[in-house]
């Protein structure tokens, strides 16, 4: 069958350090023949290529009715590539041929205005994901039913909580109806009765021979909508094919970073003589492994090793990183079994369990270690071993409480308050 | 842990995971399709082509109707007064220009004296007020939408246009404004009313070519957010909105004259009030402004503007 989406070695060159030079000035573009022998010398000492590429020689072709799975680590390229699908941004080469009409939803509720009501938002948000007027007028009833809100459409969506907003975004665009749909991670939101329908709707519209590109981190929902799954690292295509392949392949491989990591051979797992990392992995209290957990319950993270060598204290620790690369702390077995004791030759399971509203919303990753103090030796070092997803559900009973907005903050604890009248 | 292991423990998450999602369904070619010999899209770097899309425009007027109605609906949400507003700043503006330039100041309307102050003012600020708002809010338009930029496709041009489209609305309530007040002073009007929807046009050109330009580099230079504001109020000294051109000696109208606002503000009072003539010469500048503004707006804005998503 003819492909409805053709790619050919799509690249997308970005210069590194545009973030940080994101306004420049009048004053700056002046000033820069002034600068520029600073600024050499600035380049100089990072020693960084001034450019680099987001994605490189990318090419794939899609039939219709087919539903693709994207997949790769946070900076693989795979936000890049949607962009450049949805044409926001431009290749720096290559070409993408579109045989149908295409829908990107990168984001749900794009365009929504605070001050409009929830009829005039489906209708101004219907109209920049694409749909007509009267394609939209015809879906109304459906999408506000979808939605669930029927009794506040009406109302301007600033008094909406953050449930009824999430939910009425995506009910307009569960209902676009393009022949290519392509879907950035937008299920991360809303409650997980409201996930389940969503993820219900983007299976019928696969059902129904429309071409859907959808990119996620959720492993489970991606192998359940998609039989095929691209898996991008560092701007190429490393795997495509059947979704439990590359998956697995994900998964078991470092582009992973996923909830568990394991070394079937001990001679070629991180760590030295002494000791040797045999697995890692992230659970609940009922040891199940998860990818992402409820920010109100405990996380476990379990790693197990072999110990080689006797007579030496070990203590295992791990360093949790934020995605923004901030270490969130670094924990220790402070057990007296860990401290005192020197070890005995075999095969040991330690268990950190981070106490429940403690992580803030995001993803972690972990950096497992083993260390011996006095003197000071570290044994295993493996960084970025394993990550997991803190969800914080908005039900209110978590540290965020009755808000709903973005909360900053690398943790989110849940402390004592007093409040008491002083004066009448 | 083996491939099938993690197959089989992949499957056990997804089936906690996605508890309640129907089977997967095979895949259907669907029958109702059949792919258009050539691609409806080709994405690749563009060959800096200068024409404009106006197809694409054309294609996304809708988008253009809902961006120009969420302006209007959104500007006086939540004022007490609402669209009143729209009639009060450019009358409120009247009576301080009247108080000060006209009773204090003592400017004459020129005019040979048949219009009072007060009408002589507002029938500069109707198009002044116009052409600040409109460059102000389409000049800006694109940085305050960098949601939409940077998460949705559509011809970016839409935003500075639907900018300017908002405003042509409140023109047209503060020309009714203006109307009732030629009634109140008994001020006839003359065929060279008919001029006025020339006017307008040469109006909404200059302040969409200016707007346009700004937008577009706004994008990479904030200066021009802090900088607006200051220019448009020196350009409103600079124009004849409080005073006559007449006031000015002689020799110096030329100068006036180079400010495109001049041709189109005089050119106002021309057709509202005027017996003789307009002043062709002025007009004739402030329509080559517009054209040039027009045609540097395009060549700017299309160039610039493949990389308005990366770095809006």
């Amino acid at each position: 069958m003819r492909p409805i989406i053709k790619a050919e070695g799509v690249s997308k060159q970005y210069r590194i350090g545009a973030k940080k030079e994101q306004f420049p000035t009048f004053r700056d573009a002046l000033a820069g023949a002034a600068r520029a022998p600073l600024r050499w010398a600035l380049a100089a000492k990072r020693a960084a290529p001034p450019t680099f590429w987001a994605l490189k020689e990318v090419g794939f072709e899609v039939t219709p009715g087919e539903v693709v799975g994207i997949v790769g680590r946070n900076g693989a390229g795979k936000s890049t590539l949607l962009k450049v699908l949805s044409r926001i941004t431009e290749p720096t080469e290559g070409r993408i041929e579109l045989y149908g009409r295409m829908s990107s939803l990168l984001e749900v509720g794009t365009g929504f205005h605070p001050e409009l009501t929830g009829r005039e938002n489906v209708f101004l948000n219907g109209a920049i994901l694409g749909m007509k007027r009267a394609e939209l007028a015809s879906k109304f009833d459906e999408i506000v039913a979808f939605a669930e809100i029927e009794k506040f459409i009406d109302t301007p969506v600033k008094h909406y909580s953050s449930g009824m907003y999430v939910r009425l975004a995506f009910a307009v665009a569960a209902h676009i109806d393009p022949e290519i749909l392509v879907v950035d991670e937008v299920l991360a939101v809303g409650d997980m009765a409201f996930q389940q329908k969503c993820l219900n709707k983007m299976q019928d519209a696969g059902a129904q021979g429309r071409t859907v590109l959808f990119v996620s981190h959720n492993m489970p929902a991606v192998a359940r909508l998609c039989r095929r799954v691209i898996l991008i690292s560092a701007g190429r295509i490393v795997c495509d094919g059947p979704s439990h392949e590359v998956i697995d392949q994900y998964l078991g491989s470092n582009l992973g970073s996923s909830a568990e990591r394991k070394w079937d051979d001990l001679r070629a797992a991180p760590g030295d003589e002494v000791v040797r990392l045999a697995g890692v992995r992230v659970c609940d209290e009922a040891g199940v492994t998860r990818e992402s957990v409820d920010i109100r319950r405990p996380v476990g993270v379990e790693m197990s090793y072999e110990v080689l060598e006797p007579g030496q204290v070990l203590v295992p620790n791990y360093h949790l990183y934020n995605e923004e690369g901030v270490c969130v702390c670094v924990v220790q077995d402070l057990s007296p079994e860990a401290r005192r004791s020197p070890r005995e030759r075999g095969r040991y399971v330690s268990t950190l369990w981070v106490p429940p509203n403690f992580l803030a919303e995001g993803r972690l990753v972990v950096t497992a270690a083993v260390t011996t103090y006095l003197p000071m030796n570290v044994h295993v070092f493996e960084r970025d071993a394993v990550s997991f997803r803190v969800v914080d559900s908005l039900d209110g009973d978590s540290a965020r409480g009755d808000y709903a907005g973005p909360l900053p903050g690398v943790v989110r604890p849940i402390f004592d308050w007093t409040t008491r009248r002083v004066r009448p | 842990m083996t491939t099938s292991n993690r197959a089989k423990a992949l499957d056990a998450a997804t089936a906690r995971t996605t508890q309640g999602v129907k089977p997967l369904p095979e895949p259907q070619p669907s029958p109702t399709q059949a792919l258009p010999e050539v691609p409806l899209v080709v994405i690749e770097p563009k060959r800096s082509s200068l024409a404009l899309d106006l197809r694409e425009i054309w294609a996304h007027r809708e988008l253009l109707y809902f961006l120009m109605w969420r302006d209007v609906k959104v500007r006086y949400k939540q004022t007490a007064l609402g669209v009143a507003w729209v009639v009060l700043q450019p009358l409120l503006m009247m009576i301080i220009f009247t108080l000060f330039f006209g009773k204090l100041a003592g400017i004459q309307s020129g005019l040979d004296g048949r219009v009072p102050y007060p009408l002589f003012a507002y029938a500069g600020l109707l198009p002044w007020t116009f052409f600040s708002s409109a460059v102000g809010l389409s000049g800006n338009s694109l940085v305050n939408s960098a949601s939409l930029v940077t998460k949705v496709y559509f011809p970016r041009l839409i935003l500075p246009l639907a900018a300017v489209g908002a405003v042509l609305l409140d023109l047209a309530i503060s020309s009714c404004v203006l109307a009732a007040m030629m009634a109140y002073w008994r001020v006839g009007v003359s065929a060279n009313l008919l001029m006025l929807p020339v006017l307008v046009l040469l109006l909404t050109a200059l302040a969409l070519g200016a707007g346009t330009l700004l937008s577009a580099l706004n994008v990479k230079y904030r200066d021009i957010r802090i900088a607006l504001p200051f220019a448009l109020q020196i350009w409103l000294f600079a124009s004849p909105i409080i005073y006559p051109t007449s006031m000015l000696p002689e020799r110096w109208r030329w100068v006036m004259a180079l400010n495109p606002m001049t041709g189109v503000i005089e050119g106002f009072r021309a057709a509202l009030y005027g017996r003789d003539g307009f002043d062709w010469p002025s007009l004739a500048v402030s329509a080559a402004v517009a054209l040039a503004l027009l045609a540097c707006a395009a060549f700017t804005f299309k160039r610039m503007e493949k990389g308005f998503a990366d770095i809006v």
